[in-house]
């Protein structure tokens, strides 16, 4: 503490401080322990709220798991469903992300002169100045039934007629892994670049393959930097809104598309935060599962 | 398993640049060869032509024979041994050896046993299960070793591997470098920049300058005949007397230098035979710091000058004694330490002589800067 001040002279520091306490505390800590209490009452008009029906209650957490107490379901297989559709698509994409983006970073990070990676990061970079709802509609324009895409496929007579690329969510998977390409494309990057050329060519030399130099000698050591740039995507991904809003078919469903409908339309904060709380929760504990199934510390994933 | 390298008129070029230049040389079967320069000269880069990194832009590289061109390091018999060593810090000692064994398929078992043998060959036994950075700087040395080895190359290729141990250790692995190289009998090309090195530990080295191959000799050669002022003074110490030729008389040339005239033995040139030099040609003439010695036994066959005492430098078993001749050269000599030097303090005018037999007269051209 005494270094730090010293180190930035007190007026950047005692800002620095400030600054960060008030982010920690006023925009992370109280939103959320807000919305946490918010979770467990019930959701009451503005004048009975603190009177004697305001009290702590499951209803909400159950509501997602049983349905509305009308309802002859066992269970609640729409929101369940929706919910569980969400975080294996995030999985999928999260993995089509690293699929995608392993080879570019390892290309920018390796095998490119410095001038090309620079114009590759400008040409990755570039395109994410636009905002994600215009470049969510940009790809809705792609993917449409009379849209790029399926105008050139039927120009060249590859199909006879439009794929409804919308329908079949390709639209919405495309705009996903598009969307947080560039966190998982840096961490990697930075992963990447910390590798010792020569160990790539003393394994060349000893007679790997290129696929067995990347899983036994590079993969190792870009691990943490892929455990980073995956839950940043997972995380993401799941909690996306604009994405899917714009370009999943009209029969699919985004779980936060719930969570809005909730707070939104139907005015009912208690149980939007307790479904926010519910995606919260799940991806947080499946991502440290993974991370323990992968053997990574949270330590290597912020470093 | 050993295998002769020839490099026919290799010429390899970054762009304009070109870092290495026509360089002709043939290793032998089981040849302990060493390629000798300043950094930069282009050792790392004829090597990685050697081992199939880098293609030559002009010329081949021919292994027992056989032209290397378009066939990649992992199909080549050889071995790189690198700068940095490059082991996998993320692998066990026994997986970084057994290595390219694991790439050919060999199972867990024949891994180890493998692993094993190469870690009794380079002194490491038992040491297999340990993380690379357990280790100590020559053990990681060896264990780079043990891994090139495993692929039982038939020529190993090493570059500078000893650059970054300390002295001491530095001394113990050339001999150990040397032991293994015998026993495997394999042909090993030796990079380096360290003429110690070269020298202890070469069947012959090739010096090498500003991508040049200067002179192919055995150490002996390097060091006793010079071909170039180049390595006259790279390999070793060397003083040089500038000059002019007063009369030639078979090998023995007579040099004008200064004021003084000195007679010494017209170096060889890269074909073996004597330079014939004639009268004003300009040439430098080459003595030895340990040929140095003060006048006293003064015969007729030694060449004698005065020089001022400048400062001497204590190393250990040697004096070294710097001192400007009347003629302006700087002159450095070296007793052994118990030599009484009482008489030599600085500013000091003393005698001194060297015999004609120990001085080589070379064309000009660049020394070796250090
Ligand atoms: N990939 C490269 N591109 C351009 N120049 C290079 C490259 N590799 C080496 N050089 C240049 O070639 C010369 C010789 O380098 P190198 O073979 O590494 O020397 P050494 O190993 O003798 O110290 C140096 O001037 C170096 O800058
Ligand atoms: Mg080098």
């Amino acid at each position: 503490m005494n270094s730090f001040y010293k180190k930035n002279g007190p007026v950047i520091a005692t800002f620095f401080l400030v600054a960060i306490i008030f982010w920690l505390v006023f925009l992370i800590v109280i939103p959320q322990l807000y919305m946490l209490d918010l979770s467990f009452r019930p959701n009451l008009p503005p004048l009975l709220r603190g009177g004697p029906d305001d009290v702590y209650t499951l209803t909400h957490y159950k509501h997602f798991l049983y349905g509305s107490e009308t309802s002859k379901d066992a269970y609640n297989y729409v929101d369940i469903g929706v919910f569980l559709d969400t975080i294996i698509t995030a999985v999928l994409v999260t993995i089509i992300n690293l699929c995608f983006c392993y080879p570019i970073a390892f290309y920018i990070a390796k095998l490119a002169t410095p001038n090309t990676a620079r114009l590759l990061v400008l040409a990755l970079v570039i395109p994410f100045w636009i905002n994600e709802l215009l470049r969510s509609f940009a790809i809705r324009i792609l993917f449409a039934g009379e849209g790029v895409i399926n105008n050139i496929l039927l120009e060249l007579g590859l199909i006879s007629t439009a794929v409804n690329f919308i329908a079949l969510d390709i639209a919405l998977y495309t705009g996903l892994t598009y969307a947080y390409i560039l966190l998982m494309i840096f961490p990697l990057y930075n992963a990447l670049e910390t590798l010792d050329t020569n160990q790539l060519e003393a394994a060349k030399d000893l007679g790997s393959s290129t696929v067995r130099t990347h899983w036994r000698i590079v993969i190792p050591h870009a691990k943490a930097g892929i455990a980073s740039g995956s839950t940043m995507v997972f995380m993401l991904t799941a909690g996306a809104l604009a994405t899917p809003v714009v370009l999943s078919s009209p029969n699919t469903y985004w779980f936060t598309q719930l969570i809005y409908q909730w707070f939104n339309m139907n005015d009912n904060w208690s149980r939007g935060s307790a479904y926010s709380i519910i995606l919260l929760v799940v991806s947080v504990t499946f991502v440290l599962l993974m991370m323990r199934l992968f053997k990574v510390t949270i330590g290597e994933v912020v470093r | 398993m050993s295998a002769e390298v020839e490099l026919q008129n290799v010429s390899i070029a970054f762009g304009n640049f070109y870092a290495a230049k026509n360089v002709n040389v043939k290793i032998g079967a089981g040849e302990f060869f060493s390629f000798l320069g300043p950094s930069g000269c282009g050792k790392t880069t004829l090597l990685r032509a050697v081992s199939g990194f880098l293609e030559p832009s002009q010329g081949k590289v021919l292994i027992d024979g056989q032209d290397m061109s378009g066939i990649g390091p992992n199909k080549r018999p050889t071995s790189l041994i690198f700068q940095n060593l490059a082991l996998f810090p993320l692998m066990s000692v026994a997986d970084n050896i057994a290595f390219s064994l694991e790439v050919r398929g060999h199972d867990k078992v024949q891994r180890r046993k493998r692993a094993d043998e190469l870690l009794d060959l380079v002194a490491l036994n038992g040491q297999g299960d340990k993380k690379v950075h357990e280790l100590s700087g020559g053990q990681k040395q060896r264990v780079a070793i043990a891994r090139a080895l495993a692929v039982e190359p038939k020529v190993l290729l090493l570059d500078e591997p000893l650059s970054a141990l300390d002295l001491k250790l530095r001394q113990k692995m050339r001999t150990e470098l040397r032991a293994i190289q015998q026993r495997v009998g394999i042909t090993f090309i030796y990079i380096t920049h360290d003429q110690g090195e070269a020298l202890t530990m070469s069947d012959r080295v090739g010096v090498m300058n500003d991508g040049e191959l200067e002179q192919v000799g055995s150490c002996y050669d390097v060091y006793e005949a010079p071909c170039t002022p180049f390595v006259a003074t790279f390999v070793g110490e060397n003083n040089a007397f500038y000059g002019k030729v007063e009369k030639v008389e078979g090998v023995k040339v007579k040099v004008q230098t200064g004021g003084s005239s000195f007679i010494g033995q017209a170096g060889l040139g890269l074909d073996k035979k004597n330079y014939k030099f004639k009268a004003g040609d300009e040439v430098i003439m080459f003595v030895r710091p340990e040929a140095i010695s003060l006048k006293g036994n003064s015969k007729k066959t030694q060449n004698s000058f005065s020089a001022e005492v400048k400062t001497i430098e204590f190393e250990g078993n040697l004096k070294n004694i710097f001192l400007r001749s009347a003629e302006d050269v700087d002159i450095r000599f070296s007793v052994p330490s118990s030599s009484d030097t009482s008489g030599m303090e600085p500013s000091k005018n003393v005698s001194l002589s060297f015999s004609q037999d120990n001085a080589v007269v070379l064309p000009t051209g660049a020394l070796a800067l250090d």
